[in-house]
């Protein structure tokens, strides 16, 4: 027995147009100052004045939020009295609204004891929650998952609840357009991981295979693109849709050791997340190898890659992983990512820990143990091929 | 051989398996807090068995079937009917998916579980580590 949950998904052009048909009467905006001075947020309460509904806006939201920020938003809320929650932004926006909205319907439970136990949580008597994606890759607008940072510890908390995903998710690909071709590599990698994990990890099943492969294809064949031109309406479209469809087919089935890894090194060097787990991506198929050798030849053929006789699909996708990283410049090693090897190999301990706790390596086809985790980030360091 | 569920001697095979697991040792490192687990009487089976687990930072230091629920009180209850608890025995089920359709009960620090989830995932293991035979 397994659930499969999706918010409602509205997409294409113009699909911001849809809060104005919005029942409510008074919206909290969670967004980031960068989206306010973008213009997206005058966007946003105009739909919402035509619905007749007001908004305040929370324009506090760090990269990589904190349970901090959550608290501060959720003070406002609280004074509020908002019957709506609209989040503005990438996945660090999306998930402290998601945050916030828990603790403001439910205030005896602390953002960090969400967990997936819970069968309880009654939210949407108070308020519904709307998440408007303005990057592609995340797909925090679709996901059931929150990611926070817990500072004291140095670590990344994954939380996930089926009853906290968004109720609507807006993915209008004209709000893609203003992102720069950084942030379009990074949160495009971040697609691909979700769907390449979601497609192998040991919870896929077949409600999230037929995402997943359509994820990797979109990838594949629009991002270098969008990279190379945020103009070209068509691949910011296709890679806004492959960010929420790749998150649907993850977040019902689940990332892995990309994902662990990813994490661990975003808490103690503050690499962006999609970049820290594209990075680790291709390593991590290499590591997984032929536990999901039958995995990696499907997602091979879907990409029209050839698998010459003798070759190992791993290989061959994780080369071509590394090619796509490549074309749009992103780090093919951590040392890539400017880390001193003294900063890092002064880390590895907690690195380790990181990832060893991270949930999502439950269920990865092959867990790493402590030797295996350090020599494997040991070899994502210098940009070695995993051959153990 | 296979062992009897609920009996002393499973509670030892699983003492055992946990001290001898590398992969608990690593993932329950930090891990502190005694453990009830509770298999529940349903259609299929008429007893109720406890299984106490005193587990800290990797070590199991004492498992014990016991009779009375109140004897100890424990930090965390894992509990649920013998159908769900005999498939993730024989492997059929994943654990943590039972633990998240609610076929499978967690009371406790869940802020602790979920800093350390694989912890749980490798006491299951530990418990699938030797045979084990069900009283009819």
């Amino acid at each position: 027995m397994w659930y499969f949950v999706v918010p409602e998904v509205v997409f294409g052009p113009d699909a911001l147009s849809h809060l104005a048909e919005l029942k409510g009467k008074s919206a909290f905006i969670v967004t980031d100052k960068n989206i306010v001075s973008l213009g997206f947020v005058d966007k946003v309460k105009e739909q919402l004045s035509q619905a007749g509904i007001q908004a305040a806006v929370f324009d506090e939201v760090e990269p990589d939020p904190s349970l901090q920020t959550v608290q501060r938003g959720v003070a406002l809320m609280n004074q509020y009295g908002p019957d709506l929650v609209v989040a503005v932004g990438g996945g660090s926006v999306m998930d402290a609204a998601k945050a916030m909205r828990v603790q403001y319907e439910r205030p005896d439970i602390k953002p960090e004891e969400i967990n997936p136990f819970i069968s309880d949580l009654g939210l949407g008597a108070r308020c519904k929650l709307v998440c408007v994606a303005t990057t592609s890759g995340t797909g925090a607008e679709a996901t059931f998952a929150i990611v926070l940072t817990d500072t004291a510890d140095q670590r990344k908390l994954s939380l996930i609840n089926r009853e906290i995903v968004p109720d609507i998710a807006i993915v209008d690909p004209e709000l893609a357009r203003a992102m720069p071709p950084q942030i379009t590599a990074d949160t495009g990698m971040d697609a691909l991981a979700h769907a390449v994990e979601g497609y192998t990890c040991t919870w896929k099943n077949d409600f999230t295979d037929g995402l997943c492969i359509k994820a990797i294809q979109f990838v594949f064949q629009y991002l270098p693109r969008a990279v190379k031109d945020g103009n070209d309406m068509e691949a910011r479209e296709k890679m806004h849709n492959a960010g929420c469809i790749a998150g649907i087919g993850f977040i019902n089935a689940l990332s892995s050791m990309a994902h662990a890894a990813g994490h661990s090194l975003g808490a103690l060097f503050h690499i962006p997340h999609g970049r820290a787990v594209g990075l680790f991506l291709p390593y991590t198929i290499e590591f997984i190898g032929e536990v999901r050798e039958e995995l990696w030849a499907e997602i091979a053929y879907a990409i029209k890659l050839e698998v010459p006789k003798g070759k190992r699909a791993a290989t061959i996708l994780a080369q071509a992983i590394r090619g796509l990283a490549h074309n749009i410049n992103q780090p093919l090693s951590i040392k890539e990512t400017d880390i001193p090897l003294d900063s890092f190999n002064k880390a590895m301990g907690k690195l380790i820990d990181n990832v060893m706790a991270d949930g999502s390596l439950i269920v990865s086809a092959r867990i790493p143990n402590v030797a295996e985790t350090e020599r494997f980030l040991g070899y994502t360091y210098e940009g070695k091929s995993i051959d153990f | 051989m296979a062992i009897l569920f609920g009996s002393q001697e499973w509670a030892d095979a699983l003492k055992k398996a946990l001290e001898t697991s590398q992969a608990y040792k690593e993932a329950a490192k930090n891990w502190e807090g005694d453990i009830y687990i509770i298999v529940e009487p349903d259609a299929s089976y008429k007893h109720r068995n406890i299984m106490y687990l005193d587990l800290w930072h990797g070590e199991c230091r004492e498992a014990r079937a016991i009779t009375d629920e109140n004897e100890k009180s424990p930090k965390y209850r894992i509990f649920g009917p013998f159908t769900n608890m005999k498939q993730i025995l024989d492997k059929k089920v994943d654990s943590v998916q039972s633990m998240m359709t609610g076929k499978i009960k967690v009371k406790g620090d869940m802020a602790q579980i979920m800093k350390m989830p694989r912890a749980a995932v490798e006491l299951v293991n530990c418990m699938t580590a030797f045979e084990t035979v069900f009283p009819d």
